[in-house]
């Protein structure tokens, strides 16, 4: 158990590309941070860096105090859990999970409590003497857990674990995680693209972009308040509708600029906080194109006039309308986020 | 597994498109084994006019000639040896290159060349390297103190043909060695460097048991290239001397049945030999297979 301390990390490719520019990241020990962008912004390398797995072009990272920039992965005392598990294919589950122990020449009786206890926690003691090919999708993510906490590690880093298996798996997986996590207390690092798998699974999130940092945060803190527009617009489900500030004071007839900040021209409201009917706020109608029913909730994409987008509203409940029909709603004005689009950033 | 099915319109078409292929087998390999067969029970006169059938006597006689007896172990050397050198030299060769990454290509392409190489040629220019009035290596050797010269000694004949049978068959294992390492995902090297495992302990631990398919693979090829493939070798560097000393069974085959004109015996012999590694595939693939990971 450790923090991790990441300051002014670059990495640069043969052929001068940047695949991170410069990144400080502070993780306190016992702490789950999530890694979360689109694919290429550098948050694989980043964990992979943290593991020793790819050089550091510039800056320093250090686990538990120690700089370990130019340390071998093993003498780091990570342990990682790859997309694709990695499990040996030629060794029994029982013996992949004594690979690591064996190599750091773990006494027998200790190999074998720990091995045993790992089974125990992770349910895959029946499947102990089998090949990882005979094993379920499921059943090997559990090994790779395995591989990871039989070694006691400083820290675990997740690259995408969950991203091979189906969504009821990847449901379940996802809490025990997060369960073994906590009770583990081992400083864990996690990267995924999923950004719901960030929200449930974070005690703090990253949101990366282009090699860069755009804002780290608790997860709702991160949705209560996102920093940039690309934090807008990446975290929530559905996404953050995003209107110009000229078009939605054409459509609403109202000027929004003195009541919003300076410099603000792009203007940002969840689809849970817009509400239909009228009310206080910005008042709007348009004709619900599309009703997309999940469940507890229901998605409306709304066509008002004078907008080039569809307005996404989330409306509790299955909805009474039908497609075709024209909805008043309402964007009450505490509900807004003020963005500038040149700097990216929050105005407020 | 689910394979692509064809339909052809009419029944003989099928029989047609196999046919060249067929009939190439047969006259190029059943019938000449069909008659090594036939003639190894005959007995053929001196001016070839008449045979008389003799049964088994040519086989009888075969396992109670000391010669014989000794060139079988000679070949088991000369296999065990040739294999173990190529497929070593081929597996370093394979993983160097594997960790190069711009020049990979240009190595592979160079050291690919041998294989394109006869193994007669293989063997006249190993024959010049080692000529013991005018090569070189034993010019280089002299400085050493060892005086060379494989047409007075018998090991040191032994060790030309070897050097020069496995030198071409690098080639061929290095192609199928880097083929096997660059399908053994990445990600499980990564995987036991976390885990501890440094470079050597990495390479015998995950690398080696997971190209074990490639490696079984090669060995009967191999094996079966020293048998048969390695009298173009030998005839052009040694003809199975000094005194024997690397006359091994296929040769043996060529020099009674060509040279010694006993074509009873080398019939028979071929056929032994046709038998060994026959046999030794079908072991190979009964027992060791099984325990071939993956």
């Amino acid at each position: 158990m450790a923090p991790i301390k990441i300051s002014q990390v670059k990495k640069t490719y043969q052929g001068n590309v940047t695949a991170i520019h410069g990144l400080d990241l502070d993780i306190e020990d016992g702490e789950m941070v999530v890694l979360v962008g689109p694919s290429g912004c550098g948050k694989s390398t980043l964990l992979r860096m943290i593991a020793g797995l790819e050089t550091i072009t510039d800056g320093t990272i250090s686990i538990g105090g120690e700089v370990v920039n130019r340390k071998e992965p093993a003498e780091r005392d990570v342990a990682m859990v790859f997309q694709n598990y990695a499990l040996y294919p030629h060794m029994s589950v029982r013996q992949n999970l004594e690979y690591g122990l064996k190599n750091r020449g773990t006494p027998r009786e200790e190999i074998d409590r720990r091995v045993n206890e790992a089974a125990r926690v992770l349910e895959i003691a029946p499947f102990l003497e089998r090949k990882p090919r005979q094993l379920s999708g499921g059943q090997r993510q559990r090994v790779a857990m395995g591989r990871a906490i039989v070694r006691q590690p400083k820290a675990f880093l997740f690259d995408e674990p969950l991203s091979n298996l189906d969504a009821k798996l990847r449901g379940q997986m996802r809490i025990e995680i997060r369960r073994l996590q906590r009770s583990l207390k081992t400083t864990s690092v996690y990267v995924t693209h999923d950004q719901l798998e960030a929200m449930t699974l974070a005690d703090r999130l990253v949101v990366m972009n282009a090699g860069r940092i755009e804002q780290v945060g608790k997860p709702i803190e991160l949705y209560d308040r996102p920093a940039s527009l690309f934090v807008a617009g990446f975290i929530g489900s559905p996404p953050m509708n995003l209107f110009k500030l000229e078009a939605l004071s054409r459509v609403t007839g109202q000027d929004l600029s003195t009541t919003l900040p300076e410099n603000t021209d792009i203007v940002g409201i969840r689809p849970d906080r817009i509400e239909a009917g009228r009310g206080a706020g910005l008042h709007m109608f348009g004709v619900v194109e599309l009703i997309e029913p999940v469940g507890g909730e229901s998605h409306l994409y709304v066509r008002a006039e004078g907008l080039d987008q569809a307005v996404i509203i989330v409306v509790e409940g299955p909805s009474t309308l039908s497609e075709g029909e024209v909805l008043d709603f309402v964007l009450p004005l505490s509900a807004l986020h003020p963005f500038n689009t040149a700097t990216g950033r929050r105005t407020d | 597994m689910e394979t692509k099915r064809t339909t052809f319109p009419s029944k003989t078409l099928p029989y047609a498109l196999v046919m060249p292929q067929l009939l190439i087998t047969l006259v190029f390999f059943i019938w000449p084994t069909w008659q090594a067969v036939q003639s190894s029970f005959l007995r053929e006169d001196p001016f070839g006019l008449a045979s008389t059938f003799v049964g088994l006597l040519h086989y009888q006689r075969l396992f109670q000639d000391p010669l014989y007896l000794d060139a079988i172990g000679r070949t088991a050397l000369f296999a065990v040896a040739v294999t173990v050198l190529s497929m070593g030299m081929g597996l370093l060769l394979a993983v160097a290159v594997s960790r190069l990454v711009r020049s990979a290509n240009a190595y592979s392409t160079l050291l690919l060349w041998p294989y394109a190489v006869a193994p007669v040629v293989a063997g006249i220019l190993w024959w010049f390297m080692f000529n013991s009035s005018s090569g070189i290596l034993p010019y280089m050797l002299s400085f050493f103190g060892v005086d060379w010269n494989h047409k007075l000694n018998g090991t040191q004949a032994m060790i030309l043909v070897i050097v020069a049978a496995s030198w071409k068959q690098v080639s061929y294992n290095f192609l199928f060695f880097l083929a096997g390492l660059q399908s053994v995902p990445q990600s499980l090297t990564e995987a036991a460097a976390i885990d501890g495992a440094g470079p050597v302990k990495r390479f015998f631990t995950i690398v080696l048991p997971l190209l074990s398919p490639t490696t079984f693979f090669l060995f009967i090829v191999n094996v079966n290239y020293t048998m048969f493939d390695t009298f173009g070798t030998i005839d052009a560097t040694t003809q199975g001397g000094p005194n024997q000393a690397t006359n091994i069974l296929v040769y043996k085959v060529y020099a009674d049945g060509f040279i010694g004109l006993n074509l009873g015996s080398s019939s028979a012999q071929s056929v032994v030999l046709m038998l060994f590694v026959i046999g030794l595939t079908f072991l190979q693939f009964r027992y060791v297979e099984r325990r071939v990971q993956y």
